[in-house]
Order: structure tokens, then C-alpha cells, then sequence
């Protein structure tokens, strides 16, 4: 299925929660969704027989400056299509419902993003750092992320 | 190898060696050294080729060890984050004396690609444990890491075993004189 054809099928069940969906040469189309709606249409992307996107095969975080966002991979095995999804949260209150019941992949790749982004994924059953340790401070691939100077009695500074 | 030169001299023929006992240690010492087990990052890659038959690090004398305890000498192969950092120390300080460390890669030597923008890499091993050997290359070719390893043959083949504090007290102060003057 296309795109544009899985776009008009969300469009049509979800209404508003489907805020834009954009497709430019070179890129691929994606659809920016309302984060309050992420879990709902998640679900319904996974079970709708003519969609059955089973694997979420990226879930990254993004710095967009003023927001956070995270952008959502999705491809079928069976009917070998895919579709992007996107969320964006504010800075201030960065937190996006968990698909980790939905797709067990998600699990690590959340806590990567609470690692580096430091979004918080609601309904996540072990949300805690992966990459960094756990007494890190800050979380590194914000854009306004400064080093620290010292960690645990080691320079951190060439 | 101040023993085995030996036999080609004929003065000392006849199947009889004279020779220091430190000499024979070291010998013994240098080319039976047990490296702990122990890879990091990309670099680890080229030293499990250092391990495979090709460059067969074995004929060396060095056979890995799983525990600190039994190893000789460990080889700090790749980036050195700050998670690994404290592990390292601590594998170090498990490890019996003498102890030697080969640090291998531009990751554990100073950084690396890490060293401007790494938040999480520490820049260059010997931040936290003394390092006998460098070894140069992002990856060192198994080649560079052969020479290393004679190097360290080469390092513990002249340590001083017995009277060591008054010899190395003496080396001291030539070292001092040379400066000096
Ligand atoms: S020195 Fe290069 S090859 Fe070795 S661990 Fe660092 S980045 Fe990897």
C-alpha cells in the first residue's frame, strides 16, 4: 500500500490526531501524528489485516531545537511496505505514550532515546539509561548539551 | 635474548653457558607472557586477527588468560569509554605482579576520533593505569601490534629482578646526571 493510500486510511479513523502528512522528492513521506493519539493509531497500524505493519524496525529521537521528537520506522514482513510515523513534544514536558506492548522492539530503543534525548515514554515497564552510566548527568545528544569537566574523578576534556 | 647469543659464542662452547640467573628469568619471563582475555572496540577486531592463525599471536608465548589473576599483561584494544573505564582499572588492580600494558589504537593511546567531541570516551588509557607499550593506528594492522609485542619482550627482558631498588636507584641518577649535564 502506498502512503498516501495508508495516510487517507488514518485520516478517515482518526480525524484531528492525524495532524500533517508530507511527501517531497528524495524524501520519504511521512505523517506527523498528535502524541497523544501515538498508541491508539500504533495499534490499529499493527492489526488492520491490510496494513499489518508486525516490525517497527527504527525509533529515534530528535532535537528539532525549540521541540523533542521521536520518528517511528514501520515495515510490514508480509505485504513488504513501510511508513514513517512522527511525534513531537515540547522541551519543557517531553513525554510520548510507550509502544513497547505493541512492538517488543521498541523496548531498548526507547530507553536509547530517554538516554540521549531524555524523552520520557509513559507505560515503558523499565525506563532507565542503556548506553550511558546510570549516574550520568544530562542527557548527550541535546542540542544544548555541555559536557561535563570531570566524571568520577576522570577528565572529561582532551 | 643476552642468553641465547650466547651459544654462537665460541669461547663458551662445549654445550656450557655462563650467564646471569636474572638473564634466564627474563628469558623465561619474556616469552611465556598470558594476556588477559579482554577486547573493547573496532580494535579488538584486528587483535582477534592477531590471534587467528594467519598471525598466529601464540608463537609469541602469549595464550589468553580469562582472569586477571593469571594474565601477565593486558592489551587495552579500542575506545575506552568512561562506563568501561572504571572496569578497567578495576581488572587492572586484579592483576598479579609484574603487570604490563600494551595500549593498542589511537582510542586508548589518546582519544582517538573521540578526542574533541566524545563526552563519553576517556582521552588515552594512561589517565587511569601506567602503559608500557603504545601502539599507533586506527586500527593498528596485526603487524604494528607483533612489533609491540616485541617491544614489551624487549622492555621486560631488561628489568632488573634482583637488588632492583639499589639498580634502579643507580640507573636514576645516571639518568639524572645525563640530564644535568
Ligand atoms: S583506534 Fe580506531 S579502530 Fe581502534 S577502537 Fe578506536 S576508532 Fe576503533
Amino acid at each position: 500500500m502506498l502512503a498516501q493510500e495508508i495516510y487517507e486510511k488514518l485520516k478517515a479513523e482518526f480525524g484531528d490526531a492525524i495532524i500533517e502528512f508530507k511527501q517531497e522528492p528524495f524524501f520519504d513521506p511521512f505523517v506527523q501524528v498528535a502524541p497523544e493519539k501515538l498508541f491508539d493509531i500504533s495499534l490499529y497500524l499493527r492489526d488492520t489485516p491490510e496494513l499489518d505493519f508486525d516490525y517497527l524496525s527504527l525509533l529515534g529521537g530528535m532535537d528539532y531545537k525549540e521541540n523533542l521528537g521521536v520518528v517511528y520506522h514501520l515495515y510490514s514482513i508480509k505485504l513488504k511496505h513501510s511508513f514513517i510515523l512522527k511525534v513531537t513534544v515540547s522541551k519543557d514536558n517531553p513525554v510520548v505514550p510507550s509502544v513497547e506492548r505493541i512492538w517488543r522492539s521498541a523496548d531498548w530503543h526507547e530507553r536509547e532515546a530517554y538516554d540521549m534525548f531524555g524523552i520520557r515514554f509513559e507505560g515503558h515497564h523499565n525506563l532507565i539509561r542503556i548506553l550511558c552510566p546510570y549516574d550520568w548527568e544530562g542527557f548527550p545528544l541535546r542540542k544544548d548539551y555541555v559536557q561535563p569537566d570531570e566524571y568520577h574523578g576522570m577528565k572529561v576534556p582532551y | 635474548m643476552g642468553l641465547l647469543n650466547k651459544l654462537d659464542d665460541p669461547y663458551y662452547g662445549g654445550g656450557i653457558i655462563l650467564g646471569k640467573v636474572e638473564d634466564i628469568l627474563n628469558w623465561g619471563r619474556s616469552k611465556s607472557d598470558w594476556y588477559l582475555q579482554f577486547g573493547l572496540a573496532c580494535c579488538a577486531i584486528e587483535f582477534m586477527a592477531m590471534n587467528a592463525s594467519h598471525f598466529d599471536f601464540m608463537r609469541f608465548g602469549c595464550i589468553p588468560r580469562t582472569s586477571p589473576r593469571q594474565a601477565d599483561f593486558i592489551i587495552i584494544s579500542g575506545t575506552v569509554t568512561f562506563k568501561m573505564a572504571e572496569r578497567i582499572k578495576k581488572l587492572y588492580e586484579q592483576m598479579a605482579e609484574p603487570k604490563y600494558v600494551i595500549s593498542m589504537g589511537s582510542c586508548s593511546n589518546s582519544g582517538g576520533p573521540y578526542w574533541e567531541h566524545g563526552y563519553h570516551v576517556l582521552k588515552g588509557v594512561d589517565r587511569i593505569i601506567p602503559v608500557d607499550v603504545y601502539v599507533p593506528g586506527c586500527p593498528p594492522r596485526p603487524e604494528a601490534l607483533e612489533e609491540g609485542m616485541i617491544r614489551l619482550q624487549e622492555k621486560i627482558n631488561q628489568q632488573a629482578i634482583f637488588n632492583k631498588r639499589k639498580r634502579i636507584a643507580e640507573e636514576d641518577k645516571q639518568k639524572e646526571l645525563i640530564i644535568n649535564n
